[in-house]
């Protein structure tokens, strides 16, 4: 029962009391009303804007979101007040819906956004007004074309494990996969551009030898374009056969319309080929060359306006039917007509209706050779006659066709431009999140460096460090920091990453005393700095029992160091300090241990160039003078942080 | 001899242009070409009447609904009938929404002959609340009266078979075809007789609006469901 005249439920329960004298038995018991709600006005608060309407007006629609129980989880009792954190404006049109009992699609909403929010209410799509259902599936089916697209622009990307006969079918489809794919591409292009120039040339008059006046250029040099013929043709059948080999699906490969174009244009020469001596199929023979210029036909796998030029007509079949079909119609009406008009007069050309269709169709294009022209007045009106209408019948179809073919060239040209923004879209996007992926490693190292200058009392380096940073932040760090914990890895950024890396890579080579780092496990367990080390370095998968791992990774944790600055000539003083410090920072982040999380020092790591690389690789809780050890004088780069502070990243070089 | 073939010649053009400008005629004349853009009338029928009901207060004394009542009956009507009244067509859409197995139409046909008591082809707003007023807040004697009203097709006092067996068809049509016990054709007809046995006490054929209330009053079950709506609002 459509709920929009539930309103009229009480008079149809009236009215029954009409069938209650003719009843032979007695009447079940009426359901009581128990819950007798006088009608109340309710309030819908859609972010800020105040809408107002009876309660039974919502309830007319129970399956819906304003119409069931499921608003109650939006009542907000203070203000005693259905709130919903939505778009007013679509709102509109979803509660006159209740009002009228008619869903209307307001044109200028985005066909998204207005689907979410009826998805949102409950309410389906489908019973929106025939007013506005064609321009809503309009709207739907435009969005679903440019998702499509998208999503086919995902299939570009590479497939891990293609065997060799994918790649080839991938790199026939689309030459820009490969460097071999657009040598392929460009080399068959030129072929067939050379295979058509041939033809071409071969029918021009070459100039007169002695005993023969102009011959085709075809006849003169028969042999220079028979090879060229058979070139073309070996490279077209070695194409079609690596295609072939290649296909998925090689029956539905054989059934497509660019296959048969490309055996088409190749067979001639084979038959030519078996049958060259039999004068018979000669006369055949030669109808058979003219098959040769489908060979221009390949040229649609090079040019995306050909296959779109392709796929409009195909779009518009109906369309050239209906031209077709009144042309015709108009043709003959007015060849009849002709040919009856100048039969009275002599000499006329019109000797037939047939013959006279040559006429109409002349005329009707406005084309007007003047090689056949009536001569009787009768004649002269209903040609003219003729070319007017048929300047209308052939103007009438076009705009339709021409409008197909410019929606569809408008979209190819979207996908494409899409395509190319998509590059740089992606790159501002990594950027922007990669932006939020720092912060955290800057307040970890925010982090540190309070516990550190805390340590060293420095008072003025306190005040700068309190960056204010939200609450969503703080627990999000925590978050983040709290997963550190338990999978006993750390995050750090990419340049130390792949710094890391190469260190590591490097530093596989030189030997090392082993001995040093196996006795720290005993600290490795708690803290995840000493023992368990970064996910980053490839081999560095379990704590402290690796001897590598545990080398490296305090220094490759350690090799950056970002330190806030306040004043220079400190900074030597607390470089000092921190180096002294580099004891204590073995135990870095093992609040249980009452120890200090100092900062991470970067203990220079220089590649292996340097002999002496083992001395340097020992931890610094074993090597005290730690301090001279640092061979390089570490680069202090400074970069003006986001916070205006000088930061200083004492990096290994 | 020139003349005679300019004779020829001119005869013919004119034979065919005759020709030409008499079949144009007769398309024009068939319909399929009109000439001017005019002819095109404008379908644009005269809004529906509207129609105001009377004030709150008259329509609450006149009828037994309270003001809120009224009030809740105005929105649901008007809701339905921006225009304020009800022709027979949207009667019989409305009536037709609440039993959707069956047909309704001639049913609703007849009770928006009962509803409309002036006649006039359509239900205002007074006519709709009027009836509800008798069906819901009034006697039994009232009621009573208003199915006689119902059931007298023709208003003429008597109910005849005839104008019974249509109504009770239209009840029965109602139901539609998928009932159980499957409805057979003769089934409204010994529903009828079975009602005319029971109501008319002269066995003169017809049934006059005394028999009818008196039968009525007498049978326990007719009275109990004459209170059976009351509380509807």
């Amino acid at each position: 029962m459509a709920t929009g005249v539930a309103a009229w439920l009480p008079f149809a329960r009236a009215a029954a009391i009409g069938w209650m004298p003719v009843a032979n038995c007695p009447m079940p018991v009426a359901p009581r009303d128990n819950s007798k709600r006088q009608d109340e006005l309710i309030i819908l608060n859609v972010s800020g804007r105040r809408f107002q309407t009876w309660r039974t007006t919502l309830d007319r629609y129970p399956d819906t979101l304003l119409g069931s129980s499921e608003k109650d989880f939006f009542y907000n009792e203070e203000s005693k007040e259905y709130f919903f954190d939505r778009d007013p404006d679509a709102f509109r049109s979803i509660l006159n819906f209740y009002r009228t009992g008619k869903l209307h699609y307001p044109r200028h909403e985005c066909i998204s956004a207005y689907d979410e929010e009826l998805i949102f209410f409950g309410i389906i799509p489908e019973i929106i007004g025939d007013c506005c259902y064609e321009e809503y599936k309009d709207r739907k089916r435009e969005n679903l074309e440019r998702l499509q697209d998208d999503q086919e622009e995902n299939k570009d990307m590479k497939l891990p494990n293609m065997n060799f006969r994918e790649t080839m079918w991938r790199a026939f489809e689309n030459p820009h996969t490969s460097t071999m794919a657009l040598v392929f591409y460009y080399v068959t292009g030129f072929f067939i551009a050379i295979s058509v120039i041939t033809n071409v040339v071969e029918t021009v008059p070459c100039g007169s030898t002695a005993n023969q006046k102009d011959m085709p250029c075809g006849e003169r040099y028969t042999v220079a374009f028979f090879c060229m013929d058979t070139a073309c043709v070996m490279i077209f059948t070695v194409e079609y056969l690596l295609r072939l080999f290649a296909a998925p699906s090689r029956y539905r490969f054989m059934r497509s319309v660019m296959s048969i174009i490309d055996v088409v244009a190749i067979l001639p020469y084979y038959i030519g080929l078996v049958m060259t001596n039999n004068e018979d199929v000669s006369g055949a023979f030669v109808t058979l060359r003219v098959f040769r210029v489908f060979r221009i036909f390949k040229f649609s796998r090079h040019s995306q306006g050909l296959r779109i030029l392709g796929y409009t007509l195909k779009s518009c079949a109906s369309e050239l039917g209906f031209l077709l079909f009144s042309l015709t119609m108009a043709i003959i009406i007015f060849a009849t007509v002709m040919f009856y008009a100048e039969k009275g007069s002599s000499s006329s050309k019109f000797t037939s209706i047939p013959a006279s269709f040559w006429y109409t169709i002349v005329t009707m294009t406005t084309l007007g050779y003047g090689d056949m022209v009536p001569k009787t007045i009768a004649g002269k009106i209903f040609g003219s006659i003729c070319s007017l209408s048929g300047v209308l019948v052939i103007a009438l179809p076009v705009p339709v066709i021409v409008s197909n073919f410019s929606r569809i060239y408008h979209q190819n040209q979207r996908a494409d431009k899409r395509r190319a923004q998509k590059k740089a879209r992606l790159a501002r996007i990594r950027i922007s999140k990669s932006g939020s992926a720092n912060a955290f490693m800057q307040s970890k190292r925010n982090g540190l460096l309070n516990e550190l200058l805390e340590l060293t009392d420095k008072d003025e380096a306190e005040q700068k460090l309190t960056k204010s940073t939200s609450v969503i932040e703080i627990q999000h760090h925590h978050l983040l920091h709290c997963l550190e914990k338990t999978t006993a890895h750390e995050f750090v950024d990419e340049q130390m990453y792949e710094q890391n890396c190469l260190e590591t890579a490097l530093q596989t080579y030189t030997s090392r005393s082993p001995s040093v780092s196996s006795h720290d496990s005993p600290t490795g367990t708690c803290c995840g700095r000493r023992g368990k080390r970064n996910t980053p370095l490839p081999n560095a998968s379990l704590p402290s029992t690796h001897p590598v791992p545990t080398h490296q990774s305090p220094l490759q944790e350690l090799s950056a160091l970002h330190i806030q600055y306040g004043e220079p000539p400190s900074h030597m003083a607390s470089r000092s300090n921190l180096n002294l410090k580099t004891e204590s920072s073995s135990r870095i982040n093992c609040k249980g241990g009452g120890r200090i999380t100092t900062a991470i020092i970067s203990l220079p790591t220089p590649p292996a160039l340097t002999p002496d690389g083992d001395g340097l690789h020992g931890p610094p809780m074993r090597r005290p003078p730690l301090p001279p050890a640092i061979p390089a004088t570490p680069s202090i780069q400074t970069t003006a942080s986001s916070a205006g502070l000088n930061i200083v990243k004492v990096s290994a070089l | 001899m020139l003349s005679a073939i300019w004779e020829t010649e001119g005869l013919q053009t004119v034979g065919i242009v005759v020709l030409v400008f008499a079949s144009i005629k007769l398309l024009h004349l068939l319909g399929l070409i009109s000439f001017s853009e005019d002819s095109v009338e404008d379908e644009l029928e005269l809004s529906a009447v509207r129609h105001r009901p009377e004030g709150l207060e008259q329509l609450e004394a006149q009828t037994r609904f309270s003001r809120k009542e009224l009030q809740i009956l105005y929105r649901g009507f008007k809701n339905e009938c921006p225009s304020g009244v009800v022709n027979e067509e949207t009667f019989k859409d409305i009536y037709a929404q609440f039993f959707p197995q069956g047909d309704a139409s001639t049913y609703a046909h007849f009770l928006f002959n009962a509803f409309d008591t002036d006649h006039n082809g359509s239900v205002s707003f007074e006519d709709f609340v009027m009836g509800l007023s008798i069906l819901l807040r009034g006697t039994i004697q009232e009621k009573l009266n208003w199915a006689f009203n119902l059931y007298d097709i023709n208003k003429d006092g008597y109910i005849t078979k005839e104008e019974m067996l249509d109504i009770m068809k239209a009840i029965y049509d109602m139901m539609g075809k998928c009932t159980y016990p499957v409805l057979k054709e003769e089934t409204p007809r010994q529903h009828v007789e079975v009602f005319f046995q029971k109501m008319d006490k002269n066995k003169d054929g017809v049934v006059t609006i005394d028999e009818f209330i008196d039968c009525c009053q007498n049978d326990e079950n007719i009275m109990r469901s004459m209170h059976l709506f009351e509380n509807v609002l």
